[in-house]
């Protein structure tokens, strides 16, 4: 197995070195419309290793991933396995080169057993049946080889997300797959669990399997990668052992330049209490309970983050707060004032008004409207503020310079309120959400994802103003699914498991092992 | 420019065209089919449609009837719903005209329009509220319940026809006349007494009211807080919940009002026209009203074209039908679904190629583009 | 008591010949959104089923053959609503209810220049209808009571397309959950994702499940004017599309549930057709119009009281594109 490819070497495919190697892509060049995803990529994946493709969001990984896969066809370039050159149509073809994927939505369908999901597509007989006695034999072998265990007839929708991955494995392996790639594959899982999955990825590899980790995260690549692929801006910047780089160096390559990995703050000076929550206990339509008994305390001028696997009440805990959903018991004070203590959901208008700014964590789904135009996005949750509406007829003018207004403070491109929503980018969207919530200057914020699908210009950028606004001395609240996030910008840290918050700390006190033990649910005397 | 960086005059008004061209292309071919010349069959059509003082005054009364069904599809399709209720709701609204006038009759038009005007939204709006809130509370669909309730209505109607509201000592299911005092006034009158003379047709002033209509439905939808909120709901109802929208009250307010303006229907017809309540008055015009939606891209100014095109076609097809015996008015309902069919459910049919061809162009001036 | 009973049967028998029609078209609309696709257009591919049986029936004096050209007319009209809906992500209902409008317009125009009649169809006899069978062994049984007139009445003296409907139903069913197109059928309504990154064609799998939806739309329209009656009315499916769908919902997609409730709206149909001009004691002669409307007032009513909301094949009614 060769590894003595040069530091930094440029990406490329001696012919000598073709025969080891699993998969190359050469020139492949791809575009959607007016966006140039993927430039003239060159990239060779050795057999037997694990592969890291690290890069930004809307660095061109996912859509070179989905090239390979079949999903998209290159405008250029040529795709080769095992040194041979083969034409990838659509996944059929993708499965029969041996190539295998796991997406970042698992394409699992939930009301199947694991075995129904197994064997979607690669049935050969006209009796499902047939086909389910047969392969239930083969899952049992698999997943004895591989350490992978799963129960065969168990329905997915009511797998934790840890063995809905593995479900997604075994797909792959059960097609006979020599190339895995999995796209950002840790992004739902705990630290513990992430681990797990480690583990099965370097089992793969003792088993003579190729596997390809698309990520962001740089100490995923370092923890399991023996070469790493780092792309930016559609193309290749270059290609390095893992032995022989640093996350440093990688991070420098990925955005072009030297990258502050944490966010300059000084130490905050936490006031009066302005959020308080006592015995929060919120059930979902299923009356299955999801905040279970939670009390926590945000004051102004700190950051109180929440940690946590997604899918542990984080969600329906803001939801909660803000007035989307209803909560069965406990109650909540705003500046010591009982805002919210029913069983029925309340009007998120009032909410507003009384002081509480809400940047949702599902932009698309929540924050913004693709058709409206701009400024009328920029009112949502206002629209019938006096200061927009005359008695009858809603005052464009001033809906139009207000969105002007928050488009200058948030430097949101291009500034044109007429604009489609949906015409801006991902980072301006979340931008002009922001700007919406934060400038009505709210004494309570609450945050989700702030910068999820954003790029990393604009990531800084809204960095810089939660921490203004905390040092303005405002209340936050933050939910993210990145730890680094909440390690970087969080003065407190609470950590969420199963709908309770299992701990507690202060940032300075805080480390990558104990909160993540703390989110698999693991307390310390137990650990 | 649009989404996909088309100017706007080609998502406007081309795509539509070329839609529309192709639909009745294809309304030509069943032309043939039934043994006709398409050319001729085009010729009488418009020509009956425009060809004298009182044929237009037919297309422009049909117009009328058709910018108020047209406006009902567009307001709840707004809303996200698909009310297919408007011949339901346009015959419950001509009970309520009818109620209005038989009671209040003898009062003079000006004062009596604006009461009929209140029966016929009071009326249609409760046949469409009904289904809107079912679907926002019990989470039953609009497109079914709609349907049955066009089904209901028909039936409601002929019960109050042939048992109660019928005119007494007579056998066919109807109401008395309304009296004289209380009927609008018909444009040819008015006209006459403008010194112009023409011949008889039914419009009349309900045709100003469809045109107020039509004005007040987009200050409603794109000038007020209640149009900002139910196009919300429309558009994501999820991020309408987040800005403290409820999206039931929307639903509910946009069925309400889209039965409304289908009830208004009926005075044109009731009121404006036919001077009685009758059965099945309300001929297919409500569903003539998805195809006008469609067509005028859920905006009351595309709605008044093409209204104006299809009461043209009715009017055009019924001249024709005197003409050619095989043709039947059953003709215009073939071409109303091709022009649903291709200015709906295919519209993105021609949109690819158009698409492409304008990006080639902006591509090979991109002087032009960037100025 | 024998005429009680005998007026039961009675019943029971109109109820099978109005089901007949529902449970073919609700089992097409099962399959159509099964595959993801929703399909409001059940009502007018009934329809022109109804008028290609009738009118090559009438020209040819072939049921069987107008039962053929109901089947290719219904599903290339299946098909056109697979080339909106599947290939160009156009909207699935407007689709559907444009179908249902053009179709409305087109069997009475073509009717007028094929054969001059104001939108009907020559009147069918002898060979040109499906009329009813007498089963073997009816006279036989006849002398037993209870088994006797049971089946004289209820099993016997059907015609051919119950029978066959009755053998098709669980056909589809078997499809659907025991084969692997059914399996993929199942998934593509679920996750059309799921399906394509398994390489199978979400398209292709979507056109299959509207062939089969336009060919049973079409022996259910054949039904309608070739066997239930003698020929093309204008309008002559009267909502059954729209009833057939309703029935499905209520049914939750499921093929048990879904015969269960078009049993029960061919029972209120067969109800409101029996107690017409009844006096019911106590009550006096109900309005005809409260009957007519028994089975559009049940409809609104099952569906508001008692379906619940997030059954519905997940994927249903949403077009399907690949994600950037």
């Amino acid at each position: 197995m060769s590894t003595t490819a040069s530091e930094a070497a440029p990406a490329g495919t001696s012919t000598g070195r073709a025969a080891a190697m699993a998969v190359e892509l050469v020139g492949v060049d791809k575009s959607f419309g007016p966006v140039h995803a993927n430039r003239q990529v060159d990239m060779a994946i050795e057999a037997g290793t694990i592969h890291g493709i690290v890069g930004e969001n809307g660095a061109g990984k996912s859509t070179l991933m989905k090239i390979l896969y079949g999903f998209y066809q290159a405008d250029s370039g040529e795709i080769r396995v095992k040194g041979a050159p083969v034409r990838i149509r659509d996944p059929r073809d993708a499965i029969a080169a041996g190539i295998g994927m796991v997406h970042q939505h698992f394409m699992l369908v939930d009301t199947f057993t694991v075995l129904e999901n197994l064997i979607l597509g690669a049935e050969d007989q006209f009796w499902v049946r047939r086909s389910l006695d047969q392969a239930r034999d083969e899952l049992i072998a698999i997943e004895r080889d591989y350490g992978l265990e799963v129960p065969p007839d168990a329905l997915v929708a009511e797998l934790p997300v840890g063995l809905q991955q593995r479900v997604e494995i075994l797909k792959i392996l059960f097609r006979g797959a020599e190339t895995i790639i999995l796209d950002e594959p840790t992004a739902v899982l705990t630290p513990q669990e992430t681990d797990e999955l480690f583990k099965i990825l370097r089992r793969l590899k003792a088993e003579g399997k190729t596997v390809v980790l698309i990520t962001h995260k740089l100490q995923e690549i370092m923890a399991v990668t023996d070469a790493v692929t780092v792309m930016r801006d559609g193309a290749v910047v270059g290609r390095v052992d893992t032995a022989k780089t640093s996350r440093e160096q990688l991070a420098e390559m990925m955005v072009g330049r030297k990258v502050l990995l944490r966010v300059e703050k000084t130490p905050a000076k936490p006031g009066a209490p302005v959020l308080s929550v006592e015995g929060l206990t919120v059930t979902d339509e299923a009356h299955q309970p999801k905040v279970l008994d939670l009390s926590l305390e945000v004051r102004a001028g700190e950051i109180l983050g929440i940690a946590g696997v997604s899918g542990n009440g984080q969600t329906e805990l803001i939801e909660a707060l803000v007035g989307l959903r209803g909560f069965t018991d406990g109650e909540v004070k705003l500046k010591g004032q009982s805002i919210l203590s029913g069983y029925q959901s309340s009007d998120p208008r009032e909410l507003r008004h009384l002081g509480l700014g809400h940047v949702p964590e599902d932009r698309l789904r929540m924050g913004v409207v693709v058709g409206f135009d701009a400024s009328e996005t920029a009112i949502l949750g206002y629209h019938d503020d006096p200061a927009y509406n005359g008695r009858l007829l809603s005052d464009r003018a001033k809906v139009v310079a207000h969105c002007e207004e928050l488009m200058q403070a948030f430097d949101v491109r291009p500034a044109d309120p007429l604009l489609r929503t949906g015409s801006f980018s991902g980072g301006n969207q979340q931008k002009l959400v922001l700007a919406r919530e934060i400038q009505r200057d709210p004494a309570l914020l609450l945050v989700g994802q702030p910068t999820r699908g954003v790029d990393i210009g604009a990531i800084e950028f809204i960095h810089r103003r939660l921490i203004e606004m905390r040092d303005a001395g405002k209340a936050i609240l933050l939910v993210s699914a990145e730890l680094e996030e909440i390690l970087a910008l969080a003065d407190r840290i609470v950590v969420m498991h199963e709908g309770r918050i299992v701990g507690e700390m202060p940032t300075a006190e805080a480390d990558r092992r104990k909160i993540g033990l703390l989110m698999a649910g693991i307390t310390e005397d137990a650990a | 420019m649009t989404g996909d960086g088309l100017p706007r005059w080609v998502d406007l008004a081309l795509i539509p065209l070329v839609n529309l061209l192709v639909a009745l292309l294809l309304a030509g071919v069943v032309v043939l089919l039934v043994g006709e010349n398409p050319w001729e069959a085009l010729k009488a059509l418009v020509w009956g449609a425009f060809g004298s003082w009182d044929q237009i005054g037919y297309t422009l009364f049909y117009t009328t009837s058709l910018v108020f069904t047209g406006l009902a599809v567009a307001v709840a399709f707004h809303c996200g719903l698909f009310n297919i209720g408007g011949e339901g709701q346009a015959l419950i609204g001509g009970l309520g005209v009818a109620l209005v006038c038989l009671t209040l009759g003898d009062l003079p038009w000006p004062l009596l329009l604006p009461l009929a005007i209140l029966g016929a939204m009071l009326f249609g709006g409760f046949w469409a509220f009904v289904p809107g809130y079912l679907q926002a509370e019990r989470g039953s669909h609009t497109v079914i319940t709609t349907i049955m309730f066009n089904f209901l209505a028909a039936i409601l109607l002929n019960y109050l026809l042939v048992e109660v509201l019928i005119e007494p000592g007579q056998q066919v299911p109807q109401t008395a006349r309304f009296p004289d005092a209380g009927h609008l006034p018909y444009a040819h009158e008015v006209l006459r007494a403008l010194g112009v003379r023409t011949g008889p047709s039914p419009l009349n002033v309900t045709f100003l009211v469809a045109l107020l209509a039509a004005g007040l439905v987009w200050l409603f939808l794109w000038r007020s807080r209640w149009g900002y909120e139910l196009r919300s709901t429309g558009a994501n109802e999820q991020a309408a919940r987040y800005g403290g929208i409820s999206p039931g009250r929307s639903i509910m307010l946009a069925m309400a009002l889209s039965g409304a303006l289908a009830g208004l229907l009926a005075i044109n017809e009731v009121m404006g026209s036919q001077h009685r309540l009758m059965l099945g008055f309300s001929a297919g015009f409500g569903f003539t009203g998805i195809a006008v939606a469609l067509m005028g891209r859920n905006h009351p100014v595309g709605v008044i074209l093409a209204a104006l095109l299809f009461g043209a076609l009715y009017q055009g097809g019924s001249e024709l039908a005197f003409e050619i015996p095989t043709f039947t008015s059953d003709m215009v309902v073939v071409i109303q679904g091709l022009v649903i069919l291709f200015c709906g459910a295919l519209e993105n049919i021609f949109r690819r190629p158009i698409v492409a061809f304008f990006r080639q162009r902006t591509r090979e001036t991109p002087q032009e583009a960037a100025a | 008591m024998g005429e009680t009973f005998l007026l039961i049967l009675l019943l029971i028998d109109a109820t099978v010949r109005v089901a007949t029609p529902l449970l073919l078209a609700a089992f097409a609309g099962m399959v159509a959104e099964r595959s993801g696709v929703v399909d409001i257009g059940l009502e007018g591919k009934m329809l022109a089923g109804a008028f290609a049986a009738a009118a090559v029936a009438a020209v040819a004096n072939s049921a069987w053959l107008g039962l053929g050209a109901a089947i290719v007319v219904s599903m290339s009209f299946a098909l056109l609503h697979a080339y909106a809906c599947v290939t160009h992500n156009g909207n699935q209902v407007v689709s559907g209810m444009a179908i249902n409008i053009l179709v409305a317009g087109l069997g009475p125009t073509l009717a007028v220049a094929w054969f001059g009649l104001n939108g009907i169809t020559p009147a069918l006899e002898g060979a040109g209808r499906f009329i009813g069978l007498n089963l073997p062994m009816s006279e036989w049984l006849a002398p037993i009571p209870l088994i006797g007139p049971v089946y004289a009445e209820v099993v016997s003296g059907h015609n051919i397309l119950v029978y066959l409907t009755i053998a098709i139903l669980p056909l589809v069913a078997l499809l659907i959950y025991r084969t692997r197109f059914g399996l993929r059928l199942r998934a593509v309504g679920e996750n059309p994702h799921a399906v394509d990154t398994a390489g199978i064609s979400v398209a292709a799998l979507r056109y299959r499940a509207m062939l089969l939806c336009g060919f049973l739309c079409g022996i259910a329209g054949a039904y309608l004017s070739t066997a239930h009656a003698a020929g093309f009315v204008r309008d002559m499916t009267a909502g059954k599309g729209y009833l057939a769908l309703a029935a499905m919902i209520f049914g939750k997609w499921k093929p048990v549930p879904t015969v269960a409730a078009c049993l029960l709206f061919a029972f209120a149909d067969a109800l409101q057709i029996r107690l017409q001009g009844v006096v019911l004691p106590g009550i006096g002669e109900i309005p005809v119009q409260v009957i007519q409307a028994l089975p559009y007032a049940l409809t609104v009513i099952l569906l508001a009281g008692f379906v619940g909301r997030a059954v519905a094949p997940k994927a249903s009614g949403i077009p399907y594109v690949k994600d950037k």
